[in-house]
């Protein structure tokens, strides 16, 4: 690693500790968070400085700790919750849709849940069905939630602050395969309202997030080679939906690829298809394309996951195809 | 003597007009959803009084309630005005969730009530999380949980009762045991139906309580939240108590049987306060007819403000699903939970 | 109710030229009452697409072409039942509905028209049962075979609508492009914006296309290529057959004089000074009136030669060649411009001239023409050799008004001179009549005032 960079696990990690230090409320709770540093090791040492009341270790209970961190938070609280995976986030689904998602509006605005969740998601690691799921686009359903995917380390350093700041509730959805992505992260906080361009092109508009932004990079370097320059968005935030960024893109290349590793049929992909077609369709030169994880539970075995998620090859062949159709 | 007696008359008569306050105000709601005021689901508390009026009875103005979608009762004793439940259960403007709640979701937070929760058990959690930032302010207040025996059954509880013993948090578990979860009798979703001595395996302090009987619940209440406050942890009151109403506002009421009904009925809380204050002297005739003269004005009165109160704008729909555009980075909001406290 | 009957609508003589034509679109259905002058059909005549009207007041009894059929001038195209229509709107204003496949829809309160048996399009079999398996209506399929027929490539690149990217749509309205000409390059046919702006380079809007061009890099190419340029071709054809018999049948004898323009520039800056600027005239419209009024004062250059001898026209109406900007030429008429005030006439042509590149002129634009202005003088040209339209018997060309040296009273000016030239069918007129009509021409622009 050359100076001046960080991994995306330590500029979480980083994230958390300036978050804990800048302010009293704030407090990690989840599973393994403590004495073990994390499933992942993102709060690694954080015990060890902040002590076992602020990194709280949890029983496997993720209804009443997600919940308990709803509490929290109503009553003055800025926790930030842990959930291992998206994959056992299901276990709490109730209180974060019932609760946190619905108690502003049910109160009459009475109650804010300033609670951030943190959890990892997707595929690509062997982990099999059970602990490989892409949950994120079922999550950006939901009204009063604002649900953030970083895809880069200086996101995974910039996004907590701003996230606790929210009177909402936040998902921060870390894909499990960047953890390990190395890069620059300047400390402060970054914007947590809208997508960014992460390359510019006038052919195609590659979309993504997340775990797939760095394939459709890759897409992207790949297609240059042919003579077809991509724009790359970055998503970011999966709600509430940066449109403009999205129509402005399709306004100069007119053609659309999206890229999510979420299951197609009622997708973020379909959700940003179906936006394109009532904003852009006057714009729009091609069918819109999609390259979506296979329409099976994630398989164990090596060469089948990879053919069932998301690759730098089909997002090449997609882009081709649109280009030709 | 003399003291206690006068002491024992004035908890008596408070326990008396809070059981009066919910049974009248529900019984006008009857008649207001029979004409078409009122929608929704409206589950009545009728026969629950004692639980509620003993349970709020040993709570301090500070501390906090998380309750069920069988909360009018809950929410009168803790001081929501009658007019802003009345008002929200007719969809008004007024209503103290703005219309967006109904009955199943009365909110207060200037009067430390959570709602109104609707999912069996979904309160649960909340209820924890709000001790354990009691626990991180430094505050000593302690939060009341009410919920059913029904939500014995679901996970949240379990895992609930676990997380605030692990965290020795001040949680009154309020368990409501009115005998049925919606239909279902209480043995034939529990095989070990003696539901205080189940909170107890998971090292939370419980016992059950008679919960027609509003002076023993009170009293329990007060011994559980006292030993909370001294730093016990949390407690857990079994109420054993009777719906005599259906579950929501009519159902066939096949499960359970008209005879066992009546039986219950002869358990009126109310009446059995009355009952014994009136042995005792406690209770002239004229203060009774005085009580519900008083009561009857204050619920005359939500009702006439709730009908001639607005609506909220149909504009305003998308309103409080966000908050406005959250504030730039670096400064610190302020959440209403704490503009309130 | 007497003289009620069936009258035949039949393929119009669309110019002098015009042989044979194909019926692009029906724009009337059996059943439908249609009134004089309504618009009725749309006939390709290589040249353009005309708008042709009825002479008759009743209901469409049947249709004997079908649209993509091309027949002879004279071939009866439709059977229309003279009766007193109903009153009732026009039948432009409703949406043309698919020819052919549905019953026919009875007008209201017209009598029951007889059921015509539906008329065959002209399409070899394999191209009839492709329509029906794909459910095409073949008269709605724009036909690139030999004489505009539908042929198998059609069928399967038509669907039952143009197969066009929402972009290629919005472009092609902008564009004034229509889709169903074009032939897309998408890998299913689809047309998408590329396409659309080659077809509106094609047509003579490049500037716009080009505004609107990405610098992608270049689509797949085309393996076909577009119906546009077959159209183009077609109309080439067309021009050949016309210049062709007239160099070969007509003596013609040419003339010129040139005529100082001072005056009449003079005048039309005086003119021009008030008004506001769409309003201000060009010196091309003091050219065409007083080329009308020539021709009025001469009336044996103003008309036709039909069977061996003269037919005067009825009235000028000034054949104003328009050149295509995608190539070819066009001759649309100014009617009666002999009594049309200045403005009106400039008017007139600027509508001409931009009905012209969009492809829409009527019938009677295309066919009235009884003498021809051709104006070559934007482009540089300084003298005109025109050919004469067949059958009219005159051409009046106008070259550059240049400022040149000029003797004026025995001392050398400089002056605005234009070359007026006449090129005439000797078999009508001698050069004496010729010489007479450039005399007026002269002085008329000498006179302004008078034009």
């Amino acid at each position: 690693m050359t100076e001046g960079t960080t991994t995306y696990r330590e500029a979480m990690r980083e994230a958390i500790r300036e978050a804990m230090r800048r302010d009293e409320r704030v407090f990690l709770m989840g599973e393994d968070v403590g004495a073990y540093g994390g499933c992942f090791a993102v709060s690694l040492g954080l015990l060890e400085e902040f002590g076992p009341e602020r990194v709280r270790d949890t029983p496997l209970s993720e209804a009443a700790f997600v919940g308990a961190g709803i509490g929290a938070a109503l009553g003055g609280m800025r926790p930030i919750v842990e959930i291992m995976t998206v994959n056992f986030s299901l276990l709490a689904l109730d209180q974060i849709l019932n609760n946190a998602a619905t108690l502003l509006h049910m109160s009459g605005g009475q109650l804010n849940v300033p609670l951030v969740i943190r959890m990892t998601t997707g595929a690509g690691r062997q982990l099999a069905a059970q602990h490989s799921h892409s949950l994120e686009g079922w999550y950006a359903h939901i009204p009063g939630l604002r649900i953030l995917a970083p895809a880069t380390v200086e996101d995974a350093r910039g996004m907590l602050w701003p996230a606790l700041q929210d009177p909402d509730p936040v998902l921060i959805f870390e894909h499990g395969s960047l953890y390990n992505m190395s890069g620059v992260a300047r400390p402060g906080p970054v914007d947590i309202t809208g997508a960014a361009l992460r390359r510019s092109g006038t052919d195609i508009s590659l979309i993504g997030y997340g775990g797939t932004m760095g394939k459709a990079l890759s897409a992207a370097d790949a297609l240059a080679g042919e003579g077809i320059e991509a724009d790359v968005i970055d998503l970011r935030v999966l709600r509430p939906l940066d449109d403009a960024t999205i129509m402005e893109s399709v306004g100069r290349t007119h053609r659309v690829v999206i890229v999510d590793e979420g299951w197609r049929s009622g997708s973020l992909s379909a959700e940003i298809g179906a936006r394109i077609v009532e904003q852009a369709f006057y714009q729009l030169d091609a069918p819109v394309a999609r390259v979506c994880t296979a329409e099976v539970p994630i398989p164990y075995a090596r060469h089948l996951e990879e053919a069932a998620i998301p690759q730098v090859s089909a997002i090449v062949a997609a882009t081709r195809e649109v280009l030709a159709s | 003597m003399a003291r206690k007696n006068k002491a024992r008359t004035t908890l008596n008569h408070e326990l008396l007009r809070k059981m009066l306050r919910i049974r009248r105000f529900e019984e006008r709601c009857v008649e207001l959803y029979s004409a078409e005021k009122i929608r929704g689901f409206m589950h009545l508390y009728i026969g629950e009084e004692a639980v509620a009026a003993g349970v709020c009875q040993a709570l301090s103005p500070d501390d906090t309630v998380v309750s069920t979608y069988r909360e009018h009762g809950h929410a009168l004793v803790r001081g929501v005005p009658a007019t802003a439940i009345m008002a929200e259960m007719y969809g008004k403007a007024a209503g103290c969730s703005r219309g967006r709640g109904g009955s199943m979701h009365i909110f207060d937070v200037t009067r430390g009530f959570y709602g109104g929760n609707a999912i069996v058990g979904g309160g649960l959690p909340l209820a924890v999380g709000l001790a354990l930032a009691d626990r991180f302010q430094g505050r000593d207040r302690v939060t009341v949980c009410f919920f059913g025996d029904g939500a014995m059954a679901e996970g949240e509880f379990h895992e609930c009762a676990n997380l605030a013993a692990l965290w020795r948090l001040p949680v009154l578990f309020a368990c409501e045991n009115n005998q049925y979860a919606m239909g279902t009798a209480l043995a034939k979703s529990h095989a070990m139906t003696d539901l205080a001595l189940r909170a107890a395996g998971y090292g939370v302090t419980a016992w059950p309580v008679d919960g027609m009987d509003a002076l023993a619940v009170a009293e329990a209440a007060a011994r559980a939240t006292e030993s909370i406050r001294a730093g016990a942890g949390p407690h857990f009151l079994e109420l054993r108590t009777y719906r005599f109403r259906a579950h929501s506002m009519y159902d066939p009421e096949r499960y359970r049987s008209k005879a066992e009904v009546e039986q219950w009925k002869k358990c009126d809380p109310i009446d059995a306060l009355i009952a014994r204050m009136k042995a005792t002297g406690e209770l002239p005739d004229d203060d009774l007819a005085l009580l519900e003269k008083e009561v009857a004005a204050e619920i005359d009165q939500a009702v006439a403000f709730s009908e001639q109160a607005p609506l909220e704008p149909v504009e305003d729909l998308a309103t409080f699903v966000c908050s406005p555009a959250p504030p730039p980075s670096g400064t610190t909001p302020v959440s209403r939970a704490e503009a309130a406290s | 109710m007497t003289g009620a009957g069936p009258s035949e609508f039949r393929m119009p003589s669309l110019g002098a030229d015009m042989e044979s034509g194909t019926v692009a679109e029906w724009l009337v259905q059996p059943g439908d009452s249609i009134r004089k002058g309504d618009i009725i059909a749309v006939i390709d005549t290589d040249k353009a697409l005309i708008e042709v009207e009825s002479f008759h007041t009743g209901v469409v009894d049947s249709l004997l072409v079908s649209a993509g059929e091309r027949v002879p001038v004279g071939t009866p195209l439709a059977l229309v039942t003279t009766a007193p229509a109903p009153a009732r709107p026009s039948t432009r204003e409703r949406p043309p509905a698919p020819a052919g496949k549905e019953h026919p829809r009875p007008a209201p309160g017209a009598p029951e028209p007889a059921p015509a048996p539906p008329s065959p399009p002209v399409t070899s079999p394999i191209v009839r049962h492709l329509a029906e398996q794909r459910g095409l209506d073949l008269a709605s399929v724009h036909g690139t075979g030999p004489a505009g027929r539908v042929i198998r490539a059609d069928v399967e690149r038509a669907q039952a609508r143009a197969k066009a990217s929402p972009l290629a749509r919005k472009l092609a309205r902008e564009l004034g492009v229509d889709l169903a000409r074009i032939t897309g390059t998408g890998r299913t046919g689809a047309i998408r914006a590329d396409d659309v702006r080659a077809a509106a380079v094609r047509q003579g809007k490049p500037r716009e296309a080009a505004v609107r061009a990405s610098a992608r890099p270049a689509a797949p190419a085309a393996a076909e290529r577009p119906a546009q340029e077959r159209r183009g071709e077609a109309m080439r054809q067309a021009i050949a057959q016309a210049m062709a018999r007239s160099k070969r049948e007509i003596p013609h004898y040419y003339l010129a004089t040139t005529v100082d323009m001072s005056a009449a520039l003079a005048w039309l800056r005086q003119r021009n000074r008030d008004l506001p600027v769409p309003q201000r005239l060009l010196p091309a419209a003091l050219l065409l009136k007083a080329t009308a009024l020539a021709a009025k004062e001469v009336p044996r250059l103003n008309g036709f030669w039909i069977d061996d001898a003269f037919v005067p026209g009825d009235a000028v109406h000034l054949g104003v060649a328009i050149s295509l900007k995608g190539g070819g030429l066009i001759t649309p008429a100014l009617h009666a411009a002999a009594g049309r005030e200045l403005g009106d006439l400039m008017a007139g042509l600027k509508d001409l001239v931009a009905r012209s590149r969009a492809g829409r002129l009527r019938a009677t634009e295309m066919t009235e023409a009884t003498i021809t202005v051709t104006n070559l003088g934007d482009l540089g040209v300084e003298l005109v050799h025109g050919i004469v339209h067949p059958p009219q018997v005159a051409l009046v060309g106008f070259g550059k008004i240049l400022d040149r040296p000029w003797a004026v009273d025995g001392l050398l000016g400089v002056r605005p001179l234009v070359t007026v030239t006449l090129a005439a069918d000797h078999r009508a007129t001698d050069g004496f009549t010729g010489a007479r009509f450039l005399a007026v021409v002269e002085r008329l622009l000498n006179h302004p005032e008078e034009l």
